[in-house]
């Protein structure tokens, strides 16, 4: 184990650039995977013909294949029916198609969580199925949903070191590239790599234990 | 657009790849499972420094990539020696990771079971041990069914993680396919199918027991 | 109280979500600008271009200023990217950096990007890349989905083992044998000819494979000569053996219908050739003087 030469600045600074493009990424498709998630799994809570079906196949398919999977394939099987993204494009989509099946089933359930007899008073009251949802649903399944949410972002996060594979330059390929110089350092810049994800992930946790606490 | 001769040609190879995945994935929930139950027995003894072991476990390795626990085993123990086959550091892996998401789902089985039939065991003279082996275990087994099916679920998808170290499962043999071939996107629809073939009813079995435990209540 | 809670909560997710989309919609311009310029440029109009005689590819290029080049960032001699200098060195970066000095008149109007063996093509194709130099055999296969540009390096696979390893040379492979290659290369498919008894165990990319290796996860790493001799000399432990035993022509390569970028690059090789500036370069990276 060479701790000296693992942990010289400019390979510090190399993974930490790694760690930067990781964030980004996942950032992008925590965005975009919350928005795609509450769409389908609002969809699939109204019941609306034709469109819900649709929503809960393609949901039930995503759910049951790897990400890894999901990401060759919009990396290297795409480009054969026409359909192009770069390497951060693909990835940030793959992670989106992925989270956002598991984040719709969070939104599904926590819209469910709330009596059938809130919904029924809202639309007695003279409110449209919407505004049903709009105010009175949604408020409330929403604060039952951060928990969940938060432990989704975090594995989306981990995640996100899975586009190693179509060399995304994330932590975890840089980690590599370091190990790959010098064989002795694999287990210091593991431990580094670790380190940095424990960080991130457990203080993401930590908010989130401490939001619902104030909302409970 | 689909090129069923991909699936005729190579049917062989996507089935050795499938056995190994299902092989990896059974090995791992086994594995996962019997550290994941000694886990949470841990995290709930009253003694404080199983309590510890078993919280840092857990928070530590909920916290990081799968890719990186493999790696641990698969980069990291041959820089001090130990040398293990890739499909060894892939189960193992995954077993490792998986733990830590099954203990936390046995914890919150054997937490819904009401204390006060802790309480009434024990003084009734059963010693911790028998309790928990014969009173509590068994009521939390129901609970822990549906999410443990879960995690089995995430388990197969994410024994997906062996290719990247050459761990001779399915995406392994869809890549090799893939490269053979240079038709990827049959190849991968495909392997999609054949993973689909292990997960699918696997979570039809939890929707099931989800609803049949809730109409138990 | 409660109102003004969910409230926000619903600020808070919105103030995210534009946040980082706007974060990613900048980074997209700046990484992927040219990907989404070139490709429409080109394939609406080298069709067309090629038969008129005219130079599209080039003068999207030009128009752009900038040559964006698909090479290994993890082979060393040819592409490797040091992360205490944050550069990447090799035969195929002083190629491209001439190239874009050829053709733009400065070698640092030229983007590198990093590419494996599996992600080259489609990074050609999505035009995320103008052109691939990285170590590509040129194929019969390959030549249905790229253009190639005429041979600028003459490599053989060959082997690469721990010293004092019993493995010499290929014959040596028997059965129970683990052999190191990278994923969709031409060198796993000889290999798997060569020798069918082996295990052949597959990798994302060289760095991967040598890791792999000095992890003692094979007993031989099999490519091209060229990539092996970078390794033996990062690590003196590992000796390449055994001569090599099939011929693999690197080429560069260009989408398919850019003739005029390949006649372009072509005629680049030709004037380093002419001048002397070839056998240089080789002995550069390589330490001899090319093979005649």
């Amino acid at each position: 184990m060479d701790f000296k030469d693992a942990y010289k600045w400019v390979n510090i600074e190399f993974m930490l650039e790694g760690f930067l493009v990781t964030l980004e990424v996942a950032a992008a498709a925590i965005a975009l995977s919350f928005l795609v998630g509450c769409v389908a799994g609002t969809i699939r809570y109204m019941k609306i013909p034709v469109f819900s079906p649709i929503a809960a196949f393609l949901v039930e398919l995503v759910r049951n294949l790897p990400l890894l999977l999901i990401i060759f394939f919009t990396m290297f099987a795409l480009p054969e029916v026409g359909i192009k993204f770069g390497v951060v494009q693909s990835a940030i989509i793959a992670l989106t198609v992925f989270e956002s099946a598991m984040i719709s089933e969070i939104v599904r359930s926590g819209l469910n969580s709330i009596p059938k007899g809130q919904v029924e008073a809202g639309r007695s009251a003279g409110l449209t199925p919407f505004q049903t949802l709009w105010h009175i649903v949604l408020p409330q399944g929403l604060r039952r949903m951060v928990p969940p949410l938060v432990s989704q972002f975090i594995s989306l996060l981990k995640d996100t070191s899975l586009a190693v594979i179509i060399a995304l330059p994330e932590l975890m390929h840089n980690a590599n590239i370091v190990i790959g110089h010098n064989f002795q350092t694999a287990i210091p810049a593991l431990m580094l790599v670790a380190v940095l994800y424990f960080v991130v992930n457990y203080t993401l946790s930590l908010v989130s234990r401490r939001l619902e606490n104030r909302m409970a | 657009m689909l090129d069923f001769s991909i699936l005729t040609d190579n049917f062989g190879t996507y089935l050795t790849g499938f056995g190994k995945t299902a092989y990896a994935s059974v090995l791992a929930l086994a594995g996962s499972f019997l550290l994941g139950t000694l886990l949470a027995v841990f995290r709930i003894t009253p003694v404080k420094p199983l309590q510890w072991i078993g919280t840092a476990y857990v928070e530590f390795i909920r916290n990081i990539p799968l890719l990186l626990v493999v790696y641990l085993f698969f980069l990291g123990l041959p820089s001090i020696g130990v040398v293990l086959s890739p499909f060894a550091c892939g189960t193992l892996g995954l077993t490792v990771y998986t733990a830590a998401f099954i203990a936390e789902a046995v914890r919150a089985g054997i937490l819904s079971v009401p204390k006060g039939q802790m309480e009434a065991a024990r003084s009734s003279g059963l010693s911790y041990g028998a309790t928990m082996r014969l009173v509590i275990l068994p009521q939390a087994v129901k609970i822990v069914i549906p999410p443990l099916n879960n995690q089995f679920i995430n388990l197969i998808k994410n024994s997906s993680i062996l290719s990247v170290i050459s761990g001779f499962d399915l995406m392994f043999y869809a890549d090799r396919i893939a490269s053979n071939t240079y038709v990827v996107f049959s190849t991968y629809i495909f392997a999609g199918m054949f993973y689909l073939l292990l997960t699918l009813p696997l979570s039809y079995a939890t929707g099931w027991l989800e609803r049949r435990l809730a109409r138990n209540y | 109280m409660r109102k003004r809670n969910w409230l926000a909560i619903g600020l808070a997710m919105l103030a995210l979500t534009v946040l980082t989309l706007a974060g990613c919609g900048k980074k997209e311009e700046n990484n992927t600008g040219v990907a989404s310029s070139s490709p429409s440029q080109s394939s609406s109009a080298s069709p067309s271009g090629a038969s008129a005689g005219g130079t599209p590819t080039l003068d999207a290029i030009k128009s752009r200023g900038k040559l964006v080049v698909g090479v290994k960032f993890d082979t060393r001699l040819f592409g490797l990217k040091d992360p205490s200098s944050g550069n990447v060195e090799g035969f195929d970066i002083d190629i491209a950096k001439g190239l874009a000095k050829e053709l733009l008149g400065d070698e640092s109007k030229l983007e590198l990007k990093e590419v494996t063996s599996k992600t080259r093509i489609p990074m050609l194709d999505n035009g995320d890349i103008d052109l691939i130099i990285a170590t590509m055999t040129i194929t019969e296969e390959r030549k249905q989905q790229v253009d190639f540009s005429d041979v600028y390096f003459k490599a053989g696979q060959s082997l690469l083992v721990k010293k004092g390893s019993p493995i010499q040379s290929v014959a040596d492979i028997k059965k129970g044998t683990k052999v190191i290659g990278v994923k969709g290369s031409t060198s796993v498919k000889n290999i798997a000819e060569k020798a069918p008894d082996a295990t052949v165990l597959e990798f994302d990319n060289y760095q991967d494979a040598f890791t792999a290796l000095k992890a003692g996860q094979g007993d031989v790493l099999t490519t091209d000569n060229a990539i092996l001799y970078g390794m033996a000399s990062q690590d003196s432990n590992y000796e390449v053996v055994g001569g090599t035993f099939t011929d693999e022509p690197y080429g560069i390569a260009a989408k398919k219908g850019n003739a005029d970028l390949v006649a372009f690059v072509n005629g680049y090789l030709k004037k380093l050739h002419d001048s002397g500036e070839y056998d240089k370069l080789y002995e550069k990276w390589i330490g001899a003087t090319p093979i005649q």
